[in-house]
């Protein structure tokens, strides 16, 4: 127990550095997010065809990017700590090409 | 990182005004086992002081306690499945009755007792201590997930008994029949998902407790084996479970909204089910295998009094089990229709992966080489570990061969394979693990001498009951079949044979380690001559481990380490 407790207070310093994000921010990125949802809207209006799908996929990674960076502060962590959630993107990233190895060779 | 890491070391120092001799405590009340006399203080011994204590120590106990109960639970039921296939014809159960079973056994021994095994019981309580820290980083959340791990063993029990019947699927819950059987697969998906929830927090646990609570002086180069493979079976945890959360609720979804995800007739695409539920379920096997592999590697230098041979490739190979693991999953499908491009891709991958498995074997053996070998229990279990999972590694070269797995795919040849390297590996590597801590954990020790007995009864019961099935799977015999043709009919019956020399056996082992531990002799602190930091701690296992940051030992330098017991 002793640990843990040294952790958390250790982390709140370490969070202090930095200090909150400032409203202005917070705001524009919420802007942010609704322009790149009004996109997608706008983007399955139009036929693209193949396209469609990827600029859903896109759009919607972008703002995961934002979401991520931002409100979950991996902007201002460590290396180690964005390695490590980099490191689940890239695993999926492999997962779902590792797939289309089958979709896409399908007669 | 390994800089960055250290820095962050944090003060695990919590009464300096300790004897700064040793690293432990001599004074505390120990957590469990033989108390000292007139010792007062602890943590109490009352059941809320258990399911609710953030002691890793206890966490490790309590899921040590109930996978014990569901593999006998898990147990039982794959005897009575042998008694039915003892001879042909329809005896014993109703076929709807042995599809409910085999599926039960099959989602009882994966999810609730293999899963958790190694890591949830004897990594919760040494990870911490061979890397010097007093509990993992986050010892709420490690309650916490017991007590999802009780809440999914709840609600899988409670398939069983309601609803329109047992879950018939088996472990795999393939579609379409999982979405259109009637039986109760919408509460078993959700216990999977729970289930799956309580090894997540595990791994992450593990992750975070790696890197942050070594102690100082501990690099990842001392860190001991067993640590490394818990580091490695982390990652897949937290990397892979997610999908089989997700895929488990996409079942019931499917089930309830009828979404046509997966239902051709709706649209969707069986085989996504497939990839997903692989996607998961092979590095699955080797979050089952890599713990194991790290206790065998913790055991067999110190049975042979010399140094790990390998020790960086051992560390590596777990790394790149667990990466490569991520890339063969397809090699479950080579017959589903998927395409031939993705058969090639994924049976040249699934050779690339069985090369890190061959690099510990043979670092294990040459470990042994010359070696000053002395034939305890827990080396017998580890030496059993590595027979039975160089045959089961090797027959699953055999299935990753697209060419041959055509013909033995979905036969008992690939039931043998996973039981040679599920039981065989994992469950010998957990039983090492049993043998080697028991003392140190429960302050006593079990009779030698009948240990070595149940070994060679569940070495001989398990090549009795599973390596007939590979004759039988080569000559056609499929799995999961309620009965099968008369020429099958003598290797059936010596099979399940088998099933009760093994049941022998395990009763045996468990009947030793229970009056070992009532009425055992007081074990000495490092009866094995370990050298890892937990054989530095009294025994059993105080409270408190360590009062102040131990100095990170070689963990595989033996010069001057001398069993005491
Ligand atoms: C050298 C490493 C291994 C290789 C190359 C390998 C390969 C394979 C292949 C190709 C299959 C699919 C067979 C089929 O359905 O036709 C398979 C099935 C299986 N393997 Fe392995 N395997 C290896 C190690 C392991 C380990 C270490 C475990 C578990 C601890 C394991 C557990 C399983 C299970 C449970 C199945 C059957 C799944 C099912 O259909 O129910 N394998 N293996
Ligand atoms: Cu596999």
């Amino acid at each position: 127990m002793t640990t843990s407790t040294g952790m958390t207070d250790k982390h709140g310093a370490h969070e202090a550095q930095h200090g909150p994000l400032s409203y202005r921010l917070l705001l524009g990125i919420w802007l942010g997010l609704m322009a790149l949802t009004a996109t997608t809207i706008t983007a399955t209006r139009i036929d693209l065809g193949f396209l469609n799908v990827v600029a859903a996929m896109g759009i919607a990674s972008a703002k995961a990017g934002l979401v991520i960076f931002f409100f979950m502060h991996l902007k201002y962590e460590n290396r180690l700590i964005k390695g490590m959630a980099l490191t689940a993107f890239v695993i999926l990233a492999i997962a779902i090409g590792l797939t289309f190895v089958d979709v896409g060779y399908r007669y | 990182m390994d800089q960055t890491d250290q820095t962050d070391q944090t003060d695990q120092t919590g009464h300096p005004d300790q004897t700064p001799s040793t690293a432990a405590s001599g004074a505390s009340q120990p957590f469990f086992g033989p108390q000292n006399p007139g010792a007062t203080g602890g943590k109490g011994s009352g059941l809320a002081s258990w399911i609710f204590s953030t002691d890793h120590k206890r966490i490790g106990l309590l899921y040590l306690g109930l996978i014990g109960l569901m593999f006998t639970v898990a147990l039982v039921l794959g005897l009575i499945l042998r008694l039915k296939l003892m001879t042909p014809g329809s005896t014993l159960l109703t076929p709807q009755q042995y599809n409910a079973m085999f599926t039960l056994h099959g989602v009882i021994m994966v999810f609730m007792v293999v899963i958790p095994s190694i890591p949830a019981s004897f990594g919760n309580i040494f990870l911490p201590l061979q890397i010097g820290a007093n509990d993992v980083s986050f010892p709420r959340l490690n309650n916490f997930s017991w007590w999802l791990y009780v809440l999914g063993m709840t609600l899988a029990i409670t398939s069983i008994f309601t609803g329109a019947g047992a879950p018939d699927t088996g472990w795999t819950f393939y579609v379409p029949f999982s979405e259109r059987t009637t039986t109760n697969v919408s509460l078993a998906v959700i216990a999977v998902f729970i289930l799956g929830f309580s090894s997540i927090l595990t791994g992450l646990n593990f992750i975070t407790t790696v890197h942050r609570l070594r102690t100082p002086g501990m690099t990842w180069k001392k860190l001991p084996l067993f640590v490394w493979s818990l580091y490695a079976t982390g990652w897949i945890q937290v990397l892979a479970t997610p999908i089989l959360g997700i895929t488990a609720l996409l079942i019931f979804a499917e089930r309830v909204l009828h979404l046509g995800l997966f239902d051709p007739g709706l649209g969707g695409d069986p085989l996504l089910y497939q990839h997903l539920f692989w996607i998961y379920s092979h590095p699955a096997v080797y979050i089952m295998i890599l713990p194991a592999m790290g206790v065998i590697s913790e055991i067999i230098p110190v049975f042979a009094r010399k140094p790990i041979f390998g020790y960086n490739m051992i560390a590596f190979s777990s790394l790149a089990i667990a990466f490569a693991g991520s890339l063969v999953w397809a090699h479950h499908m080579f017959t589903s229709g998927m395409s031939d491009t993705a058969v090639l891709v994924f049976s040249f991958l699934t050779f690339v992966v069985a090369i890190p498995s061959a690099i510990k074997v043979f670092n294990w053996l040459s470990t042994l080489y010359k070696g000053s070998i002395s034939l305890d229990p827990p080396l017998l279990f580890s030496l059993g570990f590595i027979f039975m999972f160089s045959i089961g590694g090797l027959t699953g070269l055999v299935l990753g061969a697209a060419g041959t797995d055509i013909h033995v795919h979905d036969t008992y040849f690939v039931v043998a394979h996973f039981h040679y390297v599920i039981f065989g590996g994992t469950g010998l590597g957990m039983f090492a693990a049993m043998h080697y801590w028991f003392p140190k954990v429960f302050g006593r020790m079990y009779d030698h001498g009948r240990a070595a007995w149940a070994f060679w009864l569940i070495l001989l019961g398990m090549n009795v009951l599973y390596f007939p099935m590979f004759i039988m799977g080569l000559q056609g015999m499929p799995r999961r079949y309620y009965d099968y043709l008369p020429q099958y009919a003598p290797l059936q019956m010596l099979s399940t044979w088998g099933s009760w020399l093994l049941a022998v056996g395990l009763g045996l082992m468990f009947w030793n380690l229970y009056r070992g531990c009532r009425f055992g002799p007081r074990a000495t602190q490092n009866p094995w001559g370990g050298a890892t930091l937990e054989w530095t701690l009294p025994t059993p296992l105080p409270h408190e481990a360590f009062h102040h940051d131990p100095e990170a030992p070689e963990p595989y330098d033996y010069k001057g380490i001398n069993p005491d017991g």
